[in-house]
């Protein structure tokens, strides 16, 4: 029996291995991510239930046990973990003690806020982080490549909370370039929810004011995402670009003559991209956390502002649904990142 | 970090380029910037014009002659206050940068040096920290530890030891089947001994340079987390609940200008001199990132 399993899965094809192996780890860490989350919740000091009850409704028993047994906060630990993992499974998340709604509704709403932002700001961030980083290597130890340097370092130096302020006041306040803070303009609600990505709603709605609006609101908070990742991403594909430099094959092409152009493009930055993507998982993940203290400045209703606001209320449920979703995010991401990766380079899949 | 094992002829090599890396000019000016900073942060009570807490009816004043960067809601000199913030954040994020190096430098020679279920066990604890982005667990963190500056101290050492874990690991797995190594075990010294005198100088070297690459980020992640009300506590005079008190007076821009660029600077000159050093050590890293 065992053999014959063991036979079955080495006759898939190697990437699907691959593929399937990756998918496995990346389901048990997202065991282990409910698990710390859970763990963490537990040993909250402060009562969740005073929390959420205020302090008059807490002084009463009856209200405190009727309001524990509502949640099932009354039942010993490893029952709630398992009751936690059973309605997980079902794609339940529990209440949120805060909105009374179920976290999963809020979580989905709040998702494609974060997932619009953090595409764009990714787009961005790569395109500049890529293009910055192949004329600091191209121009290694010149002046281009120091001010380079020092402007990716200020990149990686900068607190994005205090940039979105001041990005804020000189482009909103003083200047009037910025439309403020939010998705949309005040009053205004998307029409249709398609996708939940309002410019991709508004462009399958040929709706082009909305485009406009939600394009607009969009720039700035996504331009102060991307600062960080553009000076990590500049850093990192200047590095990767000058060891794809040193190449013997990169000399042979310069021997042969072709030009300098030819020999960046194509056998320099194609080497360099695949280590670039692999990195490029990671700036995601530096992303979302930098998406905290954006959408909490930018007013961004998105799963950074709803993990701080729970954070705040010790919102059990909320915390937990919430540090779920974006580790899984991130895992799965990184997931995609190691397939595209795999796929890029054939001889990652041995190892 | 470097995975070909090190040389024993190349050991007396790194002071020569932690030498090489102060005549950098980056490194030396992030090192000069470093200095100034801190001994205006140690001299802090005699420099400044104001006491920090001090409350005055001139509130709201924008920059003059006498408020050099103005004066908050409470009419206190931000200027005073922003100095005397150097003398939280940088001792707290030092603070939590060694707490971590520690932490993780021992996890990871221990996972490293032993292998086996142990190694197993910390490393997957490793990957699960990091599966998470960094702030979102500190934030999840400090929520169920109560919110302030001691605790988000905690909370983002938590996040932070797995870096160095997976260096010095990724280190021991060569350094362990060194001659040097292999004779002092083969002469009969404990695991601990062997850890300490003849594997502790070869990584000490690349662990530091990482915790001062780590410093930087250190100082934003403690302010960020105290922007959000979830480190230092008002009236705490730090970097970043001073900025996400600002941010309350929209129009009062220097109350959170000044304090943010504190931090910029700080870790601007962190990273200045951790990048050159990163170069000293290992000049075709490719890391990049942490």
């Amino acid at each position: 029996m065992e053999q014959q399993i063991k036979r079955a899965w080495y006759a898939l094809p190697s990437l699907l291995r691959f593929v399937l192996r990756r998918l496995a780890v990346g389901v048990l860490l997202c065991v282990g991510v409910t698990l710390i989350s859970f763990t963490l919740t537990q040993v909250v000091p402060g009562d969740p239930v005073a929390a959420s009850l205020g302090e008059h409704a807490a002084a009463d028993p009856d209200t405190v046990a009727a309001f524990r047994q509502r949640f099932g906060l009354d039942k010993p630990l490893p029952e709630q973990y398992a009751i936690y993992l059973g309605n997980l499974l079902q794609g339940n998340l529990g209440e949120s003690l805060q909105t009374r709604r179920p976290v999963a509704d809020d979580l989905a709403k709040y998702m494609s806020a974060t997932i619009e932002l953090s595409i764009v700001a990714m787009t961005i961030a790569m395109l500049g982080g890529l293009a910055l980083g192949i004329v600091a290597a191209v121009n290694r130890d010149r002046w281009p490549d120091q001010v380079i340097r020092v402007v990716s370092l200020a990149g990686v130096s900068v607190p994005t909370f205090w940039l979105s302020l001041v990005c804020l006041y000189v482009f909103f306040f003083q200047l009037g370039w910025s439309p403020g803070v939010g998705r949309l303009p005040p009053g205004v609600s998307s029409p249709v929810t398609i996708t939940g990505l309002y410019t991709i709603d508004a462009l399958l709605t040929g709706n082009w004011k909305l485009l406009w609006q939600a394009l607009s609101h969009l720039a700035l908070p996504a331009m102060v995402l991307a600062i960080y990742t553009i000076g990590a991403i500049t850093r990192f594909t200047r590095a990767a670009m000058l060891d794809a430099l040193q190449q013997d094959f990169v000399r042979s092409a310069r021997a042969k003559g072709m030009p300098e152009r030819t020999v960046v493009l194509r056998h320099v930055l194609r080497p360099a991209l695949a280590a670039i993507i692999t990195v490029s998982g990671m700036a995601f993940g530096r992303m979302l956390g930098g998406a905290v203290l954006v959408e909490s400045v930018f007013s961004w209703p998105g799963l950074g502002e709803y993990a701080y606001r729970s954070a705040l209320a010790l919102d059990l449920r909320a915390i937990m649904g919430v540090s779920l979703v974006i580790a899984a995010i991130y895992i799965l991401v990184n997931l995609v990142v190691d397939i595209l990766y795999a796929v890029v380079d054939p001889r990652i899949r041995l190892s | 970090m470097t995975t070909s094992p090190i040389p024993i002829a190349d050991i007396h090599r790194p002071s020569g380029k932690v030498r090489s890396a102060w005549l950098q000019p980056l490194g030396l000016i992030g090192a000069g910037m470093l200095l100034i900073i801190v001994v205006a942060a140690v001299l802090a009570p005699w420099l400044v014009p104001h006491d920090p807490n001090a409350q005055s009816f001139g509130r709201f004043l924008p920059p003059n002659a006498e408020n050099w960067f103005g004066t908050d809601q409470l009419g206190r000199d931000i200027f005073s206050r922003v100095v005397h913030g150097a003398r939280v954040s940088m001792p707290y994020a030092l603070q939590l940068v060694v707490m971590a190096a520690v932490i993780g430098t021992i996890a990871g020679a221990i996972a490293g040096y032993f292998g086996g279920w142990v190694d197993s066990v910390i490393m997957r604890a490793a990957d699960l920290v990091m599966s998470f982005p960094d702030i979102i667990l500190a934030m999840a963190v400090v929520a169920a530890l109560g919110p302030n500056l001691f605790n988000a101290v905690l909370a983002v050492v938590i996040v932070s030891w797995p870096i160095y874990a997976r260096v010095v690991r990724s280190m021991i797995l060569t350094l362990r089947d060194e001659p040097y190594v292999q004779s002092s075990r083969l002469l009969g010294a404990s695991s601990g001994r062997t850890l300490w005198r003849d594997i502790r100088p070869n990584v000490a070297g690349p662990v530091a340079v990482l915790a001062a690459l780590e410093y930087g980020h250190a100082v934003l992640i403690l302010s960020g987390l105290s922007f959000l009300g979830l480190g230092a506590q008002p009236p705490t005079a730090e970097w970043g609940s001073m900025v996400s008190e600002g941010a309350k007076y929209f129009d009062k821009w220097w109350m959170s200008v000044f304090p943010g660029l504190a931090i910029l600077v700080v870790v601007l000159a962190a990273n200045f001199l951790g990048d050159t050093l990163r170069d000293a050590f290992d000049p075709k890293s490719a890391k990049a990132f942490r």
